[in-house]
């Protein structure tokens, strides 16, 4: 039976218009039907962050939200906000602290650290920590992560 | 032999070591930044069909019946299989290695036929258009079955009543006694004797990324490409080779990017052996990765042991022996090619490993169970054996009312003492305990730390310093693996290629998993070739393209894939040099390569950049003499042979708040100094031992896979089962001592296992130095609130 | 995990959801934080999603004599933003940052959280402990449930068949009244291994979550006078069950902790 339903959403800029079978979600629609790589899948339960995207500003996880529920949403990736440049800062001081290894909690993990650089505010290790605590990261241990946040938001030294 | 020297430049340049010591970020961290990596699941091909497999529900059961009618009718649906139809295609396997004297596994078919023997198992495939349409598929098998006696504890396992696979008289996989006599005489000597039985809770890698494998046959050409996220794509070539009856130089496999793997991907599957079997079988490429729930199923376990541990002592603190029984639990099957042996193997070898007693007994018993399979996993048995040693040592240094830290200066193998036979037999070639023990007492500020801990206990607040001093196995030589038969190698390899632009290709053996593999190749290529390291690209995982060899595994990528690399990379410089002596009309011993230019050594005038010599060697050989052919590709191997393994040292500390109303465990800081040898990479370095102290601490107080009395696996998700996430854990502080190991002219050891086999031992430590002063004493990982809340009698 | 296949409807006025929900197989989703992991593991094979988030007027945070009207809508995180929540109902706004983490804030709403009655989840017990009330549309119009009789027993709700959660009506607190919520989770954002919600007011009410099926009111711990009292009383009032890693007795003991804290805290002069 076929339960497809007509959505509209803005990806990375960029209006996209299908059919969608309702039961697939926000990432592997991101994924399959648009080639958007970037967001990965790691628990498809809501726990691991590694699907966390961006839908009208906010972050979310992919894996938890329809793809048909982001119909008039904008919804933004890891790879729009890097050709942005909004990353940038981020990047770079993950890049240099290697605060990635494997790279596959990475996507997700920037896009927790920038919600918070977004807040605009001086934050403690421990208010990173806790930002970041729905990010699992099996490779790092989470210090280089929080050093390279601390440095964006805090300033360096 | 003269100790390892680095000349890699004219003497008295800046760039005497080139890049090697400096800690440069990865190049290849750039697109994992953007997400614009290529995961195994990333890949799109035409035709590109999705396995989903049906799996046990039942720890061990007869299948009597298999009925896929209504699920071939599922939109979508390419084919359903069973075992035996795998089978055709596939041929099974028995994990065993002549080395480990008497093990014994059942064969295991790629899809279990006639009988399953753990919940999880797969028992039919689905293939289908879709991965969600294979699994509505799957959803559709109907199946019958008979219930079998369920074997879940390991020690009613080795009881043996109820025995697993009826071609066996026992449920023993493998076991190992070692004396080296004199044991019960030291224990009757002893002024203390001290007793203490561990527990290690079996748990599990929980990489990101699911186990992925994309397999694509090519009937023309009975050819088989596979993308395969695993360690060893050499090993596995030679495993779907023999396993799927296709010549060996016709299978290819790629690794791509993987993401986080830990030991959990450099084993055989059966789910991703029968996707494999699948693309032969339909010509077409098949995709199968493992989800989350059936990782927790399926994703090797690991570490599930009873250690009941005596040691030995003068009053003076001196330790005379250790005597081990050990015992863990592996699943119904060993797993293949490197077996389930391995583990309490090392417990073992490694037991007491940094002392300097010299009477040891252990007895360890590997028994089958009916829970998941078990094999390595980061550290292999050291977390065991650093732990279970550490804590006696903690436990006899507490009887004799000696410091932890001085008990074990007391005891430690002195720095000069080496080459050094331990009682296991292992050989140590030079380790650096003392050290290594004064500069983490000096870096942690160890009085400071238990002045404040002394402060604190009269408020009420308890506090533990715990420490633990480690051996690691890197740079295995065959011993480990080939001497047993298995087709695992030793050796790697490493192509260097200077291109016509001046740039230099690397292609080697070993691989990438986000440690940085390819970041120190392209610093050794770079220092050891004279180029600058944006100059450098590095290709790793993929047989058809670099030399033949092991991958990663057993901390030796930087040791014995950076010296092949190290090699070439002279090599190279010397054809270079060749051919710039033949252009310049200049002798060669007045050349030398700096920054991408041929130079005058001893002026360091620049004569010549390489993409002027790359122009001409490759363009213009007309121009060179008649009789002269330039080589600027060039490989090297090399195996590391003086001994079976390069042990490394290091010392953790722990340092942490227990909350005696709650048993709540806070990690306050953690220490780490640890011997490698060279260090090619300094922050990276620094960064694998983080991520692997912080995969200890996983195990120490956060990790178990729960089985219930039948078998059936009860914390299966991520919610259920803890993993370590930011907000619990340390800042970690790492220092470094520096011996290189002689066997090769990089001097690099491995390091990134080391994290993981010492910080559980730091932490049990520290739990239960916080805890002395209430008279409670955990043993049991991990330490949960419950079991800390029980030691203190407040449950 | 891909889940089953269903249908899915998104109404744009009330009386379309009403007729919706009531079709066979039908579920509401709102923020889908918990429904969608669940069906992502084919935990459930509902026919048809009834998307309600496109409904007006359950959005809103009002004050309004005296009681702080909170619509089923309302995300966590505009519940954590909201001035109006922490000055006057301040227990949501301690309980509200051990909700999860940040995405699964910004999706997840209140009235999802109460409708799903999870033992672990904060809300409930909040409710319980402030005396909440319920506010359910449907056809025949608007019913009001006390807190009391709306949670009845394990993800099982006082919500009749085709009725929806539209707001949730917290008393605004008092001069005097004092409210702290205390968790104790292994990491940050797990769920609860246990949790308190305490409030002082003309009496004190200490109500803990993942110690039942239901948010539980120690109904002899609250009327205690002493600490010392109230410590023993909680003996009686709570029979825990044991969850993967913590025991009855254990999850009593730290039961007792919390409330030692709270009462604490609570006891501290303003």
């Amino acid at each position: 039976m076929d339960h497809a339903v007509e959505a509209t959403l803005t990806v990375n800029g960029r209006e996209v218009r299908r059919r969608i079978e309702p039961r697939m979600h926000l990432v592997d629609f991101l994924r399959e039907e648009l080639g958007l790589t970037g967001s990965h899948i790691g628990c498809e339960h809501g726990v691991c962050g590694a699907c966390t995207v961006r839908v009208n500003g906010q972050i979310v996880r992919g894996c938890l939200m329809l793809a048909v529920q982001a119909d008039g949403c904008t919804v933004e990736t890891i790879e729009g906000l890097s050709d942005s440049k909004e990353l940038s800062s981020l990047q770079k001081a993950f890049h240099e602290r290697n605060a990635l290894q494997c790279g596959f909690c990475t996507p997700g993990m920037l896009m927790a650290a920038q919600d918070l650089v977004l807040q605009k505010q001086k934050v403690s290790r421990e208010q990173i920590r806790a930002h970041i605590s729905g990010n699992y990261c099996r490779c790092t241990g989470y210090q280089a992560i929080v050093d390279a946040i601390d440095e964006v938001i805090n300033g360096k030294g | 032999m003269a100790k390892a020297e680095l000349p890699l430049h004219a003497p008295g340049t800046q760039l005497d070591k080139g890049y090697i010591g400096q800690s440069v970020p990865r190049p290849n961290a750039q697109r994992l930044l953007q997400g614009r990596g290529a995961f195994t699941d990333d890949l799109r091909f035409p035709r590109l069909a999705h396995a989903a497999f049906f799996r046990s529900p039942y720890a061990h059961a007869k299948i009597k019946k298999l009925d896929f009618k209504q699920a071939l009718r599922s939109p979508g649906v390419i084919t359903v299989v069973d075992g035996r139809a795998v089978a055709e295609y596939c041929k099974p396997w028995v994990a065993v290695l002549a080395h480990l004297k008497g093990i014994k596994s059942p064969e295991q078919f790629a899809l279990a036929i006639g009988r399953a023997c753990w919940q999880g198992e797969p028992v039919a495939a689905v293939v289908a258009e879709s991965r969600t349409q294979a699994e509505d598929a799957v959803a559709l098998i109907e199946a019958e079955w008979e219930e079998l006696p369920v074997v879940v504890d390991m020690e009613e396992s080795l009881r043996g009543k109820k025995i697993i696979h009826e071609e066996f008289e026992d449920n023993i996989c493998f076991k190992r006694e070692l004396d080296t006599g004199g044991v019960d005489e030291a224990f009757a000597q002893a002024d203390v004797v001290v007793e203490e039985t561990f527990h290690f809770g079996r748990h599990t890698g929980v990489c990101l990324e699911g186990r992925a494998i994309l397999a694509d046959y090519n009937a023309a050409e009975h050819s088989l490409t596979v993308y395969h996220a695993t360690q060893a794509p050499h090993m596995m070539q030679d495993i779907f080779s023999r396993h799927l009856g296709i010549p060996e130089a016709n299978v290819r496999v790629i690794a791509k990017d993987v993401g986080g793997a830990f030991g959990i991907k450099v084993h055989v599957y059966p789910d991703e052996m029968a996707t494999a079997a699948l693309s032969v079988m339909l010509r077409r490429p098949v995709k199968f990765v493992a989800d989350r729930l059936e990782s927790f199923l399926s994703d090797i376990h690991a570490r599930e042991h009873r250690a009941k541990v005596r040691i030995a002592c003068t009053k003076e603190g001196q330790i005379l022996a250790f005597d081990l029984d050990d015992l863990t639990a592996i699943g119904p099957y060993s797993v293949y090619p490197r077996t389930s042996g391995i583990e309490g193997n090392q417990v073992v070898n490694l037991t007491g490993g940094p002392y300097k007693h010299q009477k040891y007994r252990a007895k360890m018993n590997v028994v089958f169970t009916n829970k998941n399979v078990t094999c390595q996993y980061r550290a292999v048995g050291h977390p065991i054996a650093v732990a279970l040693t550490e804590g006696i040592v903690d436990l006899a240094a507490q009887r004799l009312g000696m410091d932890p830290a001085d008990f074990r200066k007391l005891n430690l193998i002195a720095d000069d003492a080496y080459p050094y036979t331990f009682p296991s037999g292992i050989k140590f070639e030079q380790l650096s305990h003392h050290k290594a023990l004064d500069l983490l007492l000096k870096v942690m500020d160890y009085r400071k730390l238990r002045e404040e801990q002394k402060q604190l206990r009269q408020k009420g607040i308890y506090r533990g310093i715990g420490l633990a001093a480690m051996i690691e196995v890197t740079n295995p030589s065959p011993a480990f693996y080939g001497v047993g038969g298995a087709r695992i190698s030793a050796q790697d390899g490493a192509t260097l290629r200077l291109e016509p632009t001046g740039m230099v290709t690397v292609l080697c053996s070993v691989t990438e998993q986000g440690q940085g593999t390819e970041a120190i190749f392209a610093q050794i290529a770079a220092s050891a070739v004279g180029v600058s390291l944006e100059k450098v690209k590095v290709i790793t995982g993929d047989t058809g393209v670099t030399p033949y060899g092991g991958g990663t595994w057993a901390s030796r990528g930087a040791g014995i894939g950076g010296e092949a690399v190290l090699l070439a990379g002279r090599a190279l410089r010397a054809n270079i040099l060749e051919v710039a002596s033949q252009v310049l009309k200049m002798e060669k011993a007045e050349l030398d390569i700096l920054n991408n230019e041929v130079v005058n050594k001893l002026t360091l005038e620049s004569k010549m950049p390489l993409a002027e010599l790359g122009r001409i060697a490759y363009f213009r050989p007309d121009t060179l003499p008649v009789d002269y052919q330039s080589e600027l590709t060039v490989t090297r191997h090399y195996t590391p042979r003086q001994y079976g393994f390069t042990f490394t040292n290091g010392i953790q500390a722990s340092y942490v708040e227990v909350d005696a109303d709650t048993g709540f465990v806070k990690l306050l800081k953690h220490w780490c100094v640890e011997d490698s040898g060279t260090v090619i990479n300094p922050m990276l370095v620094d960064e694998q031992i983080r991520g692997g102290i912080v995969q200890g601490i996983g195990a120490a107080l956060y990790e178990e896979c729960l089985y219930g009395p039948d078998g059936q696996l009860l914390n299966g998700n991520m919610a259920d089962y803890l993993v370590p996430m930011s907000g619990e854990m340390p800042d970690i502080v790492c220092a470094h001592v520096e011996t290189p190991t002689r066997q090769s002219q990089l001097g690099a050891k491995g390091v990134g296992e080391a994290g993981t086999a010492g910080a559980p031992g730091a932490v049990m430590n520290a739990v239960n130095d916080a805890l002395a002063p209430l008279g409670a004493r955990v043993t049991a990982m991990p330490f949960t609130p419950e079991r800390i809340l029980k030691a203190l009698g407040k449950v | 995990m891909k889940a089953p296949a269903f249908a899915y409807a998104k109404p744009r006025s009330l009386e379309e959801a009403f007729e919706l929900i009531e079709r066979p197989g039908a579920k509401i989703l709102a923020g889908g934080q918990s429904l969608i992991a669940s069906l992502n593991m084919r935990l459930s094979q509902p026919e048809l999603l009834v998307d309600i988030t496109g409904l007006p007027g359950l959005s809103e945070i009002r004050l309004d004599r005296g009681v702080l009207r909170i619509g089923a809508l309302v995300t966590h995180t505009q519940l954590e933003n909201s001035e109006d929540v922490r000055r006057h109902v301040p227990l949501l706004a301690q309980a509200v940052p051990h909700i999860a983490h940040p995405a699964i804030r910004n999706r997840g709403t209140i009235g999802g959280s109460v409708a799903l009655a999870d033992p672990a989840a904060e809300y409930p017990a909040c409710l319980l402990a402030l005396d909440a009330t319920v506010v359910l549309y449907s056809h025949s119009g608007e019913r009001l449930a006390g807190a009391g009789e709306f949670f009845r027993g394990l993800f099982e709700t006082d919500i009749r068949p085709g009725e929806i959660v539209a707001a949730v009506e917290f008393p605004a607190l008092k001069k005097d009244e004092r409210s702290v919520f205390l968790e104790l989770t292994r990491r940050h954002g797990d769920y609860a291994i246990i949790g308190l919600a305490a409030h002082w007011g003309a009496d004190k009410r200490f109500v803990y979550c993942g110690a039942g099926a239901t948010p539980v009111f120690a109904a002899r711990a609250s009327g205690a006078k002493t600490l010392e009292q109230a410590r023993h009383a909680l003996k009686e009032d709570l029979d825990p069950p044991a969850d993967l890693y913590n025991s009855s007795q254990a999850k009593r003991h730290l039961a007792g902790v919390l409330l030692e804290r709270a009462w604490t805290t609570l006891s501290k002069p303003h």
